[in-house]
């Protein structure tokens, strides 16, 4: 250990390691990722982003709103749900199969009446279709529906994990590290519409919390400007008495971004649950109509077995 | 000239240490004379480094007070809380800590090679240009320009002019490593040629990889944390052990316990720190076994740190009574202290199971700020309390204000580094309830976030002591020049006012 350019030698080693094993070796796994087609609706994801909103990202990176809020959605597992996607004509020995299943018998009569309904939930794979094939019978029909699991799923921040899918169109990536925010990623699909989202920005604590218990979120009122109202106008943004308050293009960029902030599509690495929603299955004429009818056979086959 | 003899130094023990294996004895140099030589470069870097520190210190407390009140300051688009925080992390990481970092390299290398240092006039204009480049970063991430990866923030402008004084630094240094008379190497001279490897590599290769030719999507946030764990374990950390393995048997006056300990704790650092940083991408979308090397890894330091703890101990041993008298080594000794808390922190949080509850919460920022202000900054603080009044040959003004920084450092790490885990892990079991709506889970760390930012204040209250007292110290440096630039420059004789110390740097 006296001998300076040995050590060098084996200091570029270490570098040479690192840089393997964490630069170029990802790079061989994720770095020629291209975008993918859905398979249900053919789209491309992710698909680029409008202008305005590319806009609003650099609004989204300048301000450094990475600093509070993430864009990862975590997921603790799956576990795989039991609906009754169709009752069938033969109520009688459905409700009989039901209660023989153990489903309490008001469930029973409410599942039947507003199928498609859930029956039962946290089963394993393999569970879950043992007991569809029991129900399934005839044209009543059972369906095994995933679920994801976790906290941040939840609590409505999205419906499936994020993978490096999602950000392939992303510059920069902002994962971030700290949530004094709720998480991002998923944004655009509960987003409350324009107006509350100006608002939002402009004075935080006028959407989220109350009294006692304010947004912590820090008023971005430099991204809009306001005048004195004159007498007997209107304001279009009412955030202010007695002011009209008018975004700049900074706020509607950020607004555009934030609205366009979705990772929700289903990938095969990162499957969404698609239960039989009255829109989903069959083209029904009336979907909380318990009058059952014909349905095309297997409209919403089950979902493909998760990689996990 | 002889320095050790100099009435007060500002701590007790003084130098030469009874058995010292690389003492520059027998070199042609006395260990004042290598100080002298190092004064105005390093001095140069010190004064920018503190300034940096007591302005990211203070950016810091403004931060704490709005992670309370949303409010405060909040309508000026740059003092915005996500333009402030990576401003005053910045300021920290590459304003103080580097260039802090930067000194105590140059200042270890002449004493440790016996030698004198050289190309002066290389080094101030990499420290004039490092210094640009911190003012251009620091204002460009103020003003929005932050490029939005972790401790990358500043600006592709001011990357390449950190990047290049760091390139010019980096020669010095290297012929300075190379100029070295003394033969056997000393543990600290690994650990901060690695360093100074690593970072420009790290640096470079980062910066283009995420700013220069981004790599697409996720792989950004696996460039990012490649490089938040080079800069810390193999850059920051390294300055700190250097400092540590130097300054723990020079104050104690006894010889480092073991070269092969410390051999097998360089590797084993260089082999896992750079790996390390990954294990922020546990459960993060990047492929799987990403968090997993990096969780591997972060374990895999438990290595050199139990291997460093005995070491450094050991040394200790000899000597166990020294810290109660020597104010720079209980620095140093925090320091070490504080390295130790981190590094099996770090490995705790790094398992997925602690990961899935503390990820996202102010655990993180606790553990940081730990790792930053109580290990790196502690242990850089105690050496430039020894290295300072022997470059400058003048002793510290105020070596009351050095109690007082200590006192000040030790509360308020010890506040900010309690008030954010303990806040963060009932923010982190609050947050993985759903039945707990998001606003109550930020509200409930409000409390925490409040003794964090006494904490804060405290720390600058210290920082800010040892600022005044090195700008007492630089005065006194500078008054015999300014008299002497009056006498020969206007004929003018001020009476004379003894002062502390003789100017210039000639042996």
């Amino acid at each position: 250990m006296n001998n300076g350019p040995l050590l060098f030698l084996g200091i570029l080693a270490s570098l040479a390691t690192s840089f393997w094993g964490l630069l170029i070796a990802p790079q061989v796994q994720i770095g020629q990722q291209q975008p993918a087609v859905i398979e249900a609706t053919g789209e491309i994801y992710p698909a680029a982003r409008s202008g305005l909103a590319r806009q609003g990202a650099e609004i989204y990176r300048s301000l450094g709103c990475v600093e509070c809020h993430s864009q990862q959605v975590r997921q603790t597992g799956v576990n795989f749900d039991l609906w009754l996607a169709e009752p069938g004509t033969n109520r009688a020995e459905l409700s009989a199969t039901l209660t023989r299943l153990g489903v309490a018998s008001a469930e029973v009569a409410r599942a039947i009446e507003q199928a498609p309904a859930k029956l039962r939930s946290g089963l394993t794979q393999v569970e879950a279709q043992t007991i569809a094939s029991q129900i399934t019978n005839g044209d009543a029909k059972a369906q095994v529906v995933l679920a994801n699991l976790g906290p941040d799923i939840q609590r409505g921040w999205g419906r499936r994990v994020t993978v490096t899918q999602d950000y392939l169109g992303d510059y920069p990536v902002q994962l971030g590290n700290l949530r004094v925010g709720p998480d991002l990623a998923n944004y655009g699909a509960r987003s409350p519409g324009l107006p509350e989202i100006l608002k939002h920005l402009y004075a935080p604590q006028m959407v989220v919390g109350n009294a006692t218990k304010p947004s912590m979120m820090p008023p971005y009122r430099f991204l809009f400007t306001k005048r004195k109202l004159r007498e007997g106008e209107t304001p279009t943004l009412p955030v202010e008495l007695g002011y009209e308050v008018t975004p700049k293009p900074e706020a509607e960029a950020l607004a555009a971004y934030l609205m366009s902030l979705r990772a929700d599509a289903p990938l095969k690495e990162a499957p969404v649950p698609n239960p039989p929603t009255k829109s989903a299955p069959a083209p029904a004429p009336a979907p909380g109509q318990p009058a059952p009818i014909p349905a095309p056979t297997s409209a919403t086959p089950p979902p493909p077995t998760p990689t996990k | 000239m002889n320095v050790s003899s100099h009435p007060n130094l500002g701590h007790g023990p003084t130098e030469p240490p009874p058995t010292f294996t690389p003492s520059p004895a027998e070199g042609r140099w006395s260990a004042a004379q290598i100080d002298a030589s190092c004064r105005w470069p390093v001095l140069l870097l010190f004064a920018s480094a503190l300034a940096w520190l007591v302005l990211g210190s203070l950016l810091q407390f403004i931060i704490a007070i709005k992670l309370h009140a949303a409010g405060f300051l909040a309508d000026s688009p740059w003092l915005t809380l996500g333009r402030l925080r990576p401003a005053a992390m910045d300021c920290f990481l590459y304003g103080f800590a580097s260039q802090a970092g930067m000194g105590v390299l140059l200042w270890l290398f002449c004493r440790l090679g016996g030698i004198k240092l050289v190309l002066h006039w290389p080094l101030l204009v990499a420290g004039k240009v490092w210094n640009i480049g911190v003012t251009v970063g620091f204002l460009g991430i103020l003003l929005g320009y932050s490029t939005g990866f972790e401790w990358l923030e500043m600006p592709r402008a001011a990357a390449s002019l950190l990047f290049l004084a760091f390139a010019l630094f980096g020669l010095v240094a290297v012929v300075l490593f190379t100029l070295r008379r003394q033969n056997e190497l000393f543990p600290s001279q690994w650990f901060l040629l690695a360093g100074l490897f690593w970072f420009a590599w790290s640096y470079s290769g980062a910066n283009f990889l995420t700013v220069v030719n981004p790599v697409r999507g996720s792989f950004q946030a696996v460039v990012n944390a490649w490089f938040t764990g080079s800069f810390l374990n193999l850059w920051l950390a390294p300055i700190a052990f250097a400092g540590v393995l130097y300054f723990v048997p020079r104050l104690t006056g006894q010889p480092l316990f073991s070269r092969e300990l410390a051999i097998f704790a360089f590797w084993t650092q260089l082999g896992f720190g750079s790996f390390a940083g990954l294990s922020s991408l546990v459960e993060s979308p990047v492929p799987r076994w990403i968090g997993s090397v990096g969780t591997a890894a972060t374990v895999g330091l438990l290595l050199p740190l139990a291997i460093n703890a005995l070491n450094w101990h050991r040394t200790l041993h000899g000597n166990c009574q020294a810290w109660k008298t020597d104010i720079i080594l209980r620095f140093v000794l925090f320091g070490a202290g504080c390295y130790l808390l981190q590094g099996i922190l770090g490995a705790v949080y790094a398992t997925p199971q602690v990961a899935a509850i503390i990820g996202f919460t102010y655990a993180g920022v606790g553990k940081t700020f730990l790792t930053l202000h109580g290990f790196v900054a502690m242990v850089l603080f105690g050496c430039l309390y020894y290295i300072v009044p022997r470059v400058a040959q003048v002793a510290w003004p105020r070596p009351g204000w050095i109690r007082v920084h200590w006192v000040c450092s030790v509360a308020g790490v010890g506040l900010v580094f309690l008030g954010l885990t303990i806040g963060g892990i009932v923010q982190g079991f609050k947050m993985t309830d759903p039945q707990v709506p998001f606003p109550s889970v930020v509200k409930g760390t409000i409390m925490f976030v409040g003794i964090s930012t006494l904490g804060v204040l405290s720390v600058l209250v210290g920082q800010i002591a040892f600022l005044g007292n090195f700008a007492l110290l630089l005065q006194r440096v500078l008054q015999p020049l300014y008299q002497m630039v009056l006498v020969e420059c206007c004929g003018y004789a001020p009476d004379a006012t003894p002062t502390v110390a003789k100017a210039g740097g000639k042996p």
